[in-house]
């Protein structure tokens, strides 16, 4: 295996294959770099910038970013801290996240994120802008205010699916998911079991009738904060 | 009724192939006949070009010009950026208003009229000015608004809202217009004469591979603004895998405060096609593309006649000039209203029929550009630079402008000065010197390089523009003391923050918060802890945005907060009773007060 390419991330050496991401490559060597767009199944998307790495002291998203041979990457330094966190905040205030009642709260991979930054109330001011929920579907339901337009459910619709229910609409702060039909989600074709549906990192997209099924304490995140599958194969393989 | 319509809808695709690619052309087209691209019409195109609804939905929404709800016939676009309203186009706003009955983003009930603000409109130099449809009209007045309103009334007919007639090819019958060219300087390169096809001839004499030679020892870098080096981009092009290829010019020119290439693009279009000929014969491309700003449309049938007789000269087409299989055509794909076109790679996404979303990089342009195929986008301006190199000579072009940055650069100036317009000035010039060229006698902030640039004070007048000093892609906005650096910058901010394409998230929501911060500093509420706010925040938004624009919005801010720092200081105070500033107990009250029908007593006042 000579073709293997081989750079740190922090000073640590990580073997990458050719065509790997920074991020796939760091994953596979069991370090975590925090992201929110980004899915294992996804083709890279780079929306979030959370996952924002430096390599060779310029700033990249380490989910669209190429591994390559020598390339020197630093992740969790102070400024990308605090930018990561500042990111996660963004999205807090841009949004409407009603955590405490939120059927996805532990295991909302947004909330999750918060809690592993050291997030505490977000520095910046609310912005409370309205957004729409669409409840038409029979066994989804559809609220735009916990929404982060990561675009998992776009491309999980096009790329898992086969179907094109999802887009976006609009530009800048006036951008939203829209679906494929003139009226609403029920008018698509849609079905409870799409990945779309199930990609979805936070509260945005539900399925109707699961709402708490999981009781506090056993949830996703209540335990061990997110990225800590991603860390245990480092662990494992020592 | 509707089938004729869904008929009509139908041919429109058709004309394009029924290929989904072609989606601006299709839905300008849509736009153009029936004043809008309604939720039916969407489903028919969805469906005659095999794509999904949403899919056509995501387009319309993203584009100013393009609109799923009714416009009237008369679509009056009036350029609210910071040099109209220096020139009084609030005055010309209430005119409209008052004449039309309607506020701004609303149509008339008899659907004659629509009224809307747009961003620059690359007419700073003749501001305030508007577009009627596709009609552009500069120096305006409240009386010349109340006139225009007054004669579409009567004949019905934006041509016949051009009295005065604009100077050069702008008296061109297929252009017809009154806007002017204001050219205040002319320089050795892009003003200087050049027969058309003779540099093509030249480049024809020599291989690809020298050509671009050339291109690289004249040191030729982007005009655009990022100043990647010509030769190089060109070199990696041609060096790409495949067969087809393509060449790009970027005729978008956004960024408010830039109009050089709407005067390159009346006076020297064959210079330009010269140069996108020269890139196709080097690169090896066969497909040319010219992506035109929509607020250009008026320009386009002149362009398209060019291209025309280009193609009857031999200039375009097959075996161009004799040389066996050289074959290269130009085409025009006109934009629809979108700042973030001029970003390479959305303007490539444009040209493809999709939302103007920048894409990732890697894979370059350059590798995978326009339909996954290796593409060079490059700038108006550049373009000629290549024609006149060619011509000329490498060392003619690289003995001018400075050590880095050679040749000379076209400049577009406007705001306090005695003489705004297009000069085009040898790389390296002074500042102060630039200022005494176009009459700024009193200027006292400069903004070079458009809002992504910098705010500039008198400690800078001394510096030089080039790529190693204060790099412009052409923008030069002179304020002086009345003006107000942070009301300046606040424009910008709104400018950036409508703009963004909302794909990632220092953009979409970090450029909205800077906006709301500015505005409680300007409200005279702020602390001085916000500076400090204000610098981290725009410093997360550069850092981590996805591309030039979001890498750049903050500047507006974060360069007049270093440079005009006292500005900021003076409406800052101290918090020293420890409440919110931001916060206003009787505003807060004032909804409960209404509620209950009582005053606070406690707050009486």
């Amino acid at each position: 295996m000579s073709d293997k390419i081989k750079f740190t991330i922090d000073g640590v050496e990580i073997e990458a294959t050719p065509g790997q991401t920074i991020m796939q490559a760091a994953d596979e060597a069991g370090v975590y770099i925090p992201r929110l767009c980004a899915h294992k199944d996804l083709l890279p998307f780079g929306s979030c910038r959370v996952c924002t790495v430096m390599v060779n002291d310029r700033p990249q998203a380490a989910c669209t970013q190429p591994a390559s041979q020598g390339m020197y990457v630093e992740s969790e330094t102070e400024e990308l801290r605090q930018i990561r966190t500042n990111l996660v905040e963004m999205l807090f205030v841009e949004g409407n996240h009603y955590c405490p009642f939120c059927e996805k709260s532990g295991n909302c991979e947004l909330q999750a994120l918060g809690y592993r930054l050291g997030m505490l109330a977000p520095k910046y001011p609310y912005m409370f802008n309205k957004h729409d929920v669409d409840a038409s579907h029979p066994d989804i339901y559809i609220d735009h205010n916990r929404c982060i337009l990561c675009a998992r459910c776009v491309r999980s619709s096009k790329e898992l699916d086969g179907k094109n229910v999802f887009q976006f609409v609009g530009r800048g702060i006036h951008k939203k998911i829209a679906f494929n039909s003139d009226t609403n989600l029920a008018a698509t074709n849609v079905s409870v079991t799409d990945k779309a549906i199930e990609n979805c990192p936070v509260g945005a997209i539900l399925t109707k009738g699961v709402g708490y099924a999981v009781p506090i304490g056993k949830r996703m995140y209540d335990s061990q904060p997110i990225g800590s599958d991603i860390e245990a194969r480092k662990a494992t393989e020592k | 009724m509707a089938e004729n319509f869904e008929k009509a809808i139908r041919e429109i695709c058709e004309q394009n192939a029924n290929d989904h690619t072609r989606m601006m052309d299709i839905v300008r087209e849509v736009q153009q006949r029936f004043g809008q691209v309604s939720s039916e019409a969407m489903d028919v195109i969805a469906d005659a070009v095999n794509s999904h609804r949403v899919e056509v939905e995501s387009v319309v929404s993203f584009y100013s010009f393009l609109s799923e709800k009714q416009k009237g016939k008369f679509v009056i676009r009036l350029c609210n950026d910071v040099i109209d309203k220096m020139q009084g186009v609030d005055k010309v706003a209430q005119a409209f208003q008052e004449e039309l009955g309607i506020n701004f983003g609303e149509s008339t009930a008899d659907g004659k009229f629509t009224l809307e603000w747009t961003p620059c409109i690359g007419m700073c130099d003749q501001a305030p000015a508007a577009l009627v449809n596709d009609k552009m009209i500069t120096r305006l007045s409240s009386d010349s608004a109340r006139e225009i309103v007054k004669t579409l009334l009567e004949n019905e007919d934006e041509n016949r809202l051009t009295h005065m007639i604009g100077d050069g090819n702008n008296a061109n019958p297929l252009v017809n217009s009154m806007v002017n060219n204001n050219i205040r300087e002319e320089g050795p390169v892009i003003f200087a004469e050049l027969e058309a096809g003779k540099a093509i001839h030249k480049a024809l004499a020599m291989s690809a591979v020298e050509v671009i030679r050339d291109v690289k020892t004249a040191r030729l870098r982007g005009r655009g603004g990022a100043g990647f080096p010509t030769g190089m981009k060109w070199e990696f092009t041609r060096g790409a895998d495949g067969d087809e290829k393509v060449v790009i010019c970027n005729a978008d020119e956004g960024e408010p405060g830039t109009f050089k290439d709407r005067v390159v693009l009346t006076e020297k279009p064959d210079l330009m096609f010269e140069g996108m000929t020269i890139a196709g014969y080097a690169i090896g491309a066969q497909t040319g593309v010219v992506y035109l700003r929509g607020e250009y449309a008026y320009l386009r049938s002149y362009l398209e006649n060019i291209l025309a007789e280009r193609r009857n000269a031999n200039l375009l087409g097959n075996n161009i000039l004799g040389k066996e299989g050289f074959n290269f055509d130009i085409r025009i794909q006109m934009g629809a209203g979108a700042y973030i076109c001029g970003e390479e790679t959305a303007l490539i996404s444009s040209c493809e029929g999709l939302r103007g979303d920048p894409k990732n990089r890697p894979p370059f342009p350059a590798q995978k550009g326009y339909l996954t195929l290796p593409t060079s986008v490059n700038n108006v301006e550049t373009f000629c630079c290549v024609a006149q190199i060619v011509d000329k000579g490498a060392g003619w072009f690289a003995e001018m402008g400075s050590k880095g940055s050679s040749g000379t650069k076209l400049l577009s100036i406007s705001g306090d000065c005695i003489r705004p317009g297009v000069y085009e000035l040898p790389f390296g010039i002074v500042i102060s010197d630039m200022l005494e060229k176009a009459g700024a006698v009193d200027a006292y902030a400069v903004q070079i390089g458009g809002p992504s640039g910098q705010l500039i004070g008198k400690a800078d007048f001394n510096r030089t523009i080039c790529y190693d000093d204060v790099a412009t892609g052409g923008a030069v906005m002179i304020f002086n003391k009345d003006r107000n650096p942070l009301e300046i910058a606040h424009e910008f901010m709104e400018f950036f923050c409508e703009e963004s394409c909302g794909y990632c998230t220092p953009c979409r929501a970090g450029n909205e918060l800077i906006k709301e911060r500015l505005e409680v500093i300007m409200r005279g509420e702020g602390t001085p802890e916000d500076l400090t706010y204000l610098e981290q925040l725009g410093n997360t938004v550069a850092v981590s945005s996805r591309c030039g624009l979001g890498q750049t919005s903050p500047n507006p801010v974060l360069t007049s907060l270093k440079n005009f720092r006292g500005e900021y200081e003076k409406l800052v105070k101290e918090n020293k009773d420890g409440m919110q500033r931001t916060f206003d107990i009787h505003k807060a009250l004032a909804t409960g007060e209404e509620l209950q029908g009582r005053k606070s007593v406690i707050y009486a006042d």
